[in-house]
């Protein structure tokens, strides 16, 4: 009974919480890389102002159906959030992603400028990257600890990393494209001064920009949860370790943004998915057969 | 609290000049100048911004295009001229097909002046058009009857003057 009170109350605090954390690593990334180019950079609480900004303005909708997919878009990604942080299915998890994310393409889809056909498509292609990698890292879970819930992945008795470490590396990997960082930010970079690269969002603006922000701080929040679940273990202190590896894993990737010029789609595609292919499945063969 | 003062985000079209105000334009996002410390963003989308950042005059091939760009922008916004020849046509009045400063095609709500505007007098523009911004924003939160009553206000001694005249008559 217990247990489940301390579900809810850690499903709630996701509710809350998300978006701050979210937004304060948006802001923590943006001050890091600004100093990483030797600049000043914007205030830490930047992404904040940005989004009350965006809130206030006017808000000009190419159509009604749009603002529909973006809250569809916000929606399932709460909810998929919400699935993670009270112990549910790690499948279901990656199911309701996927949902979000078709809400998305469907969104900059249905307006009929080119820029955001292009970026529909973009966006497309780099969920045909990830995805397979989603799926086995849940399916690695499973074969390590015998079951999808996140509960018991997270009170398995010893470190997750040590028998999945094809399975993080992949991981790792396609969460560049999920944090939207270079070399694969493809559809909504961070770089906001091209067209092609912000092709998805083109048409989207005010309000409903600002509810994609929002999203986004909620999706990158419970990505690094799938980081947590690599290093949390029934030990007591395994809690502070996965913390701390989330943040490294999360602060790598502004290195690595900062680092790559952005590729093109089709060396994306074949680069996910032999990474995928050999770290990912390999490691899947380990789990099946030696264990 | 406003907070498009903290996070205006601008786009950047180049009307008919020399190419040599661009150049100043993009120099402020270098390392020297940063403006993103004040949380200034260069976009490439009229839709996500709220300052129209132009340089060179207009002439009679980009008149549509500036009007276009400027009706996409989401209110409240300001326009800034950088450069002498959004403000004014400079080197290339006399020309053929110019129609003059940036003002002949949309209101201008700042000018910075100089061929070309350094640095330094651009973000200076950028930091007089947040105020108008800033102003931009409270006449839009006020409801429209609040409005019409506080211009009825203005027009009451005027209206005062009408009516006694007709009453004279
Ligand atoms: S003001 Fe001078 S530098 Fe700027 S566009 Fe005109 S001619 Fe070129």
């Amino acid at each position: 009974m217990s247990e489940m009170v301390l579900n809810i109350i850690s499903g709630i605090a996701y509710l809350i919480l998300a978006p701050v954390i979210g937004g304060l690593l948006a802001g923590l990334d943006r001050k890091i890389s600004a100093r990483m180019q030797r600049r000043v950079g914007p205030p830490v609480l930047q992404p904040f102002y940005d989004f009350f900004k965006l809130w206030d303005k006017q808000p000009i909708a190419v159509n009604e159906a749009q603002r529909f997919y973006v809250f569809g878009f916000l929606l399932f990604v709460i909810i998929s959030g919400l699935f993670f942080f009270t112990h549910g299915d790690i499948l279901l998890v990656v199911f309701t992603l996927t949902m979000a994310s078709v809400c998305f393409i469907v969104a900059a889809y249905s307006s009929n400028s080119p820029y955001s056909q292009v970026g529909a498509e973009r966006e497309l292609v780099q969920t045909m990257a990830y995805e397979p990698m989603l799926l086995l890292m849940a399916l690695g879970f499973y074969l390590k600890c015998g079951s999808f819930s996140i509960d018991t992945i997270l009170k398995a008795p010893s470190m997750n990393f040590i028998y999945m470490p094809g399975i993080f590396v992949g991981l790792s990997f396609i969460l560049l494209i999920k944090f939207r960082k270079s070399p694969f930010d493809l559809s909504m970079s961070h770089e906001v001064h091209q067209e092609l690269i912000r092709g998805v969002i083109t048409e989207i603006s005010g309000r409903t920009l600002a509810m994609i922000e929002l999203a986004h701080w909620y999706e990158n929040v419970f990505l690094l949860g799938f980081v947590y679940l690599f290093f949390a273990w029934s030990a007591p202190w395994s809690p502070a370790l996965a913390v701390l590896m989330c943040l490294f894993t999360y602060f790598s990737d502004v290195l690595v943004d900062n680092c790559c010029s952005r590729v093109k789609w089709e060396q994306m595609l074949s680069s996910t998915w032999l990474v995928t292919l050999v770290a990912g499945f390999v490691n899947i063969m380990f789990l099946m057969y030696m264990r | 609290m406003s907070y498009i003062k903290k996070s205006p985000w601008l786009v950047h079209y180049d009307g008919s000049s020399c190419n040599g105000c661009d150049i100043e334009v993009l120099a402020c996002l270098t390392p020297l100048y940063d403006v993103e410390r004040f949380g200034i963003v260069n976009t490439g989308n009229p839709k996500h911004a709220d300052i129209f950042l132009v340089t060179g005059g207009v002439n009679t091939q980009n008149l549509p295009v500036v009007k276009q760009i400027y009706e996409q922008m989401a209110e409240p916004k300001v326009v800034i001229a950088v450069g002498t020849c959004a403000c004014s046509g400079g080197v290339f009045h006399d020309c053929y097909n110019m129609l003059g400063g940036m003002d002949k095609a949309i209101p201008v709500d700042v000018y910075v002046p100089g061929c070309a505007a350094r640095p330094e007098a651009i973000i200076d523009g950028v930091v007089k058009g947040l105020a108008v911004l800033e102003e931009k924003q409270k006449a839009l939160a006020v409801p429209v009857r609040e409005k019409q009553a506080l211009r009825e206000k203005e027009l009451e001694p005027e209206m005062a003057i009408s009516k006694s005249q007709e009453a004279g008559k």
